[in-house]
Formats: C-alpha cells, structure tokens, sequence
C-alpha cells in the first residue's frame, strides 16, 4: 500500500505521511516504549485510532508515565563502545534523559540502590562509607552543565549528521551532595593531591583526579532532570566533574582514595591521552575546549530559499560562552548569533542567528568564545598546532554546505 | 566585568546605565546557582555513614601504582604467559597480539611501521598499569576471573612480545615496578590554558 504511494514520489498530504508508518494492515503507527532496563518495545497503534477529528473522539485518561508521541522517534546512535545523543531533533539546551549520550568501558551494570556504597579511604582522618540514603541526607545541590566525552569528533564525510559529527554531548541538571562535603566528613589529608574515582561496572573504571577539582565542583550526583539518575548514566550514584571530559565524572561510583600521586590508570595513559605536536602524548588533559555546532540547518535537513533561522549550541569547559558568531558566506565574514539567556558557566548555550538564504551554494558554520578569550579553532588550524594528528580533544569548527537545491551536506575535513 | 559579554548582543540597547544594575542581579544570582554550598553555619559533622573497616577497604583496594604500591604476592614468565594469552586473550586480541579484531597490544617502540599505534611497547608509559588493569578488567567477557600468577604471567608475556624484557624474566611484585617503558618519556602534561591560544 504504502510502496504504491510512493510511486511517484509526490508528496500528497498527512495521510500518506502516516501510512509511511505502517507495520501491518491494521497497524497506523508504531509506538516505542521502554521498559525498565532500557530495553525498547513496540506497540502498534490501529489505523482506527489514529483517522478521524480527534475532537469528536474521547482520549485516553490520565496515566501513570507519559509517552512521547508515537510521530517522534528521537533515538541515540549505538556502537560498540558509545551511543550518539541526536542533537539535530531536540530544541533548547537540555537532553532528555533517554537521549543523554553513553560511553562505557563493560557495559551498564543492575545494582541494587539498598546495596550501593560508597567507600572514601585513604590518605583521611576517617575510612568511611556512605549508603545511597546517607548522600542523599546531605546538603544537596543541583546545576545544569554539560557533559562530553573527549573523543567526540567525526568529520570524513559528507553525509554525516550533528549526532554523527559531535553527539558524544549532552546536557542535564544533575543534583547531588557536593564531594567537597563528603571531604569534610571523612577529614582529607592536607598533604593530598590526587584522588582515585572507581565505578562498580565491569571494567572497574578508574581515573586519577586533583583533589582541588574534588574541592571546587565536584558533585556526587544520584538524579538527573529531576528523577534518579538513569542506569546507562551511572545509577544509583556517579561523578560529575563541570567542564572536564566525561570519562572522568566516574559513573556506578563505589570507591575514591584520597592520594599524594595520580595512579596512572589504563585509561589516563593508553586511552585518553592524545599525540601532540614533536612526538609528544599529552596526558592529563582534562578540560573541554569551548566549540559550536550548528544542529540546524544540517545534515540531513533540506531547506528552502528565503528567511531560516540558524540554530545551534556552543559550550565551554572553561566558564561561560561569551559570544558565538556565525558565518554564512564560508568564513569570509562572521557576525553575532544571539545567545539564550541565561547562559550557564560550563554549559549549553543555544544560540540562533536570522539568516535570508538567496538560493545560491554557500557554507555555513559557527564559531564560540568562551570567557577566558579562547576562539573556537578551524579543522585546519587545530591540526597544524596539534602536529598533524587528530585524536582526543578535537573541538574544531564544524562546516555545512548548503547546495542549491536546498540539502545540506557535512564539509568533510581532510588532512590535506 | 566579563559578565556583561553573556548577554546577547541585543540586550546592549538596553543602555550603559541599566547594565550595572543588571551586573550586580546577575553576578549574585550565578553565584548562588554556582553549586557551591556555603559550609560556615554547618556542624563539624554531620555524622551520616559509617567507619569503614580494613577488611572492606582491602575486599575493593586493587590499585596498583607505578611505584608497585598495591602489588600482590605471585610471579609469572612469558612462557606461562603465552599459554593463558592463547586461551583467555587471543580471540580478541588476536594470536600474536597484533591481528585483533579489539585493541592491538605489541607494537615496538622503534618499529616504524608502528606508528600511529597505541600500544604497549610504543604508548604505555608504565609496566604497572598492565597489572593493574588486567587483574581489574580482563578478559572482557569474565572479567576479574584472572589469579594473580596469570596476570603476572600475561604481563611477562606482553612486555616480552614488545621487545621490553627477555623471555625467561620473572615479573613479581619486586621486578614489575623496575621495568622501565620505553614510550615513558614521551608523556607532557596538558599545557592548555584557556585564553585565545589554541593548543
């Protein structure tokens, strides 16, 4: 039925958008619904359903969790290793939970929220531990922030989404009790320097980590937006470090020992490290660099002539975005986006500039700056000062072509 | 002042004399939001959680560190080694450690068709990390199913197979944290420091 529609490859009004649906003669669309573990479930909803004057039809009553509507299907991106939040479907700056993008090093562990414990030793007054119920009986705090992983940058093709090019990006409130607060508890060493954070996944994740970092923001965080944090993000209890590559906001967090030297971890010396300029493997290098990326219009979106309103988001791990320029004439020139208020120290920041498209081929792109000065660096630029490798850290600005014809299209950056 | 460069460019029309105004809001606001508590009314303690014992801290306390500090009684070679690496490694790491399909672990540190490779002869910078990862999180699909003898050994082999140590050394809490990596002084520190250089 629906292959008949599509014959021609006209377009001919919502019904045949619906029917582009169709699972089965009498299914009009297919809901997505997950269960407890993440899994995702299919349900069908009937052609009857769905035709008809919905004002002429009584709903359904009030129900025990919301649904999105059976018409979005937002969905991450899985690999191995990573799954890609889709940041070229959402709006704003905050991520629902089930879109945050995942990194992790064995898989997503089940515990038991009355069996987590926290263990705090080492160079302290007091070995102590702490239950899911004690850190929640702690002052607690909430802040709205990014996190990124360091290995999020794809660029060598042209058919490459914002989920595809950056997607290892998202952003939630979390709340928690500052670690900072669990220091004074168990009394900290005032000759200690480091700090090992150890997740209770199957690679028993480990990073080394200054104890000033501990001291200033870190949070020990039990909910994201609002709700328990979700099992791919650390739950019951995870990390969260503001503005410092994500592998560090240590998730399923059971154990921190207070120290005088970094541990060298496999992941703080084979994996997240990355090749410099003369040879050199840089180490340790914890903050994210501010950048920008415009999630519309972008690939695979198709746009018409005439007024488009260019959107995107830039964040820095340094502080606060304090401008984003846009270019829409393929970096000749450059000129001020609008920023949403408020903009959040170490956070999103949705940014939008008002553009009228003359129909004629050109590149589009965005550039942040954060507070500290930094401008956000061209492919080319970034590869030269880094030596001529990629790797980890890869912030650069990311280019679309919008062709005549209305498709957009990634600028695919080549080492050449 | 860098607080006046958030606001979008059309918010300057508001005019130079409501800026400050709205300085002085928006700088106590973001700080209250800055997730940092204020500590000088709170007690000494508050007295949740509890004294961890040393048995507890011991039952999760495997680190290892680059001076050997967390090392275990045992000992192994590569000949050992290389019998366990074939049975509980190769699959993924391939049969001689280069063929994969998951992360390659022999590249020479002066071979140059290993360039661009991330492993260990040619990127781990210390020999303790092996240990301590091994015995953490290998084989993959069980991990923390290795003895400490076995991840001796797989250690004795790895270092051999990378051209580090002989193949008859015995790799043991005294001899592990001695091996010197050759990728070792290759490590900076970040050297990032915000501002407008790029780095």
């Amino acid at each position: 039925m629906s292959e008949q529609d599509n014959k021609g490859g006209k377009y001919s009004g919502p019904r045949i958008k619906r029917r582009a649906l169709l699972g089965g003669a009498a299914t009009a669309a297919i809901v997505l619904v997950q269960t407890t573990f993440g899994k995702v479930m299919q349900k069908a909803i009937t052609e009857t359903e769905l035709t008809g004057d919905p004002t002429k039809k009584l709903g359904p009553p009030p129900g025990i969790v919301g649904t999105r509507s059976p018409f979005e299907k937002p969905v991450k991106l899985p690999s191995d290793t990573s799954s890609r939040t889709p940041l070229q479907d959402l709006f704003g700056t905050i991520t629902p939970s089930d879109l945050h993008y995942e990194r992790h090093h064995g898989g997503v562990p089940l515990i038991d929220p009355e069996k987590y414990e926290l263990l705090i030793h080492g160079m302290v007054k007091k070995p102590m531990i702490f239950t899911l119920r004690d850190l929640k009986r702690f002052p607690s705090v909430s802040r709205i922030m990014f996190l990124e992983c360091s290995g999020n940058f794809r660029g060598n093709k042209e058919t490459l989404s914002p989920q595809e090019v950056c997607g290892l990006t998202s952003q939630s409130e979390w709340t928690g009790v500052m670690l900072s607060t669990l220091f004074r508890e168990v009394g900290i060493d005032p000759k200690a320097s480091w700090f090992l954070a150890e997740g209770s996944d199957a690679a028993v994740m480990t990073r080394s980590i200054p104890i000033q970092k501990g001291w200033d923001d870190t949070m020990v965080a039990y909910a994201q937006n609002g709700e328990a944090i979700r099992p791919e993000q650390g739950y019951p209890a995870r990390l969260v470090l503001p503005g410092w590559e994500g592998n560090t906001s240590v998730k399923w967090i059971r154990r921190i020992e207070i120290s005088d030297k970094p541990f060298m971890t496999r992941e703080e010396t084979s994996k997240y490290t990355e090749p410099v300029a003369g040879g050199k493997i840089r180490q340790f290098s914890f903050v994210m660099d501010a950048r920008s990326i415009i999630t519309y219009p972008a690939y695979p979106a198709r746009v018409e002539k005439g007024w488009i309103e260019i959107r995107g988001i830039a964040w820095s791990g340094r502080g606060k975005i304090i401008k984003v320029e846009v270019s829409t004439n393929a970096g000749k020139t450059w000129s001020e986006a609008l920023l949403q208020s408020p903009v959040l120290d170490k956070a999103h920041t949705a940014f939008r500039f008002l553009w009228n498209w003359n129909g004629e081929e050109t590149e589009i792109m965005s550039r942040a700056i954060d507070e500290t000065g930094y401008i956000q660096p061209s492919y080319k630029d970034l590869l030269t000062v880094r030596g001529g490798t990629g790797g980890y850290h890869f912030n650069s600005v990311t280019r679309w072509v919008i062709q005549r014809s209305g498709e957009v299209y990634l600028h695919p950056d080549s080492k050449k | 002042m860098k607080i006046f460069y958030t606001y979008p460019p059309a918010m300057k029309n508001i005019g130079v004399i409501l800026i400050p105004v709205f300085l002085l809001i928006n700088c106590k606001g973001e700080r209250e939001s800055a997730a940092v508590n204020d500590t000088s009314a709170w007690p000494s303690t508050f007295g949740y959680g509890r004294l961890a014992s040393v048995a507890e801290i011991d039952s999760l306390n495997t680190d290892v560190r680059p001076d050997g500090e967390g090392l275990k009684p045992g000992s192994g070679d590569a000949l050992q080694g290389k019998t366990i690496y074939i049975a509980r490694c190769a699959i993924c790491h391939g049969k001689t450690g280069v063929e994969g399909p998951y992360s390659k672990l022999v590249a020479r540190y002066h071979d140059p068709h290993a360039k661009g490779e991330k492993a260990i002869g040619n990127y781990w910078p210390y020999a303790t990390t092996l240990y301590d990862y091994i015995y953490r999180a290998m084989p993959y699909n069980s991990p923390g199913t290795l003895t400490t003898d076995e991840v001796y050994s797989l250690v004795a082999f790895l270092l051999y197979r990378n051209d580090i140590i002989d193949s008859t050394a015995v790799m043991d809490a005294q001899t592990l944290p001695q091996v010197e990596m050759p990728a070792k002084k290759l490590f900076i520190d970040d050297d990032r420091r915000g501002g407008p250089e790029v780095r």
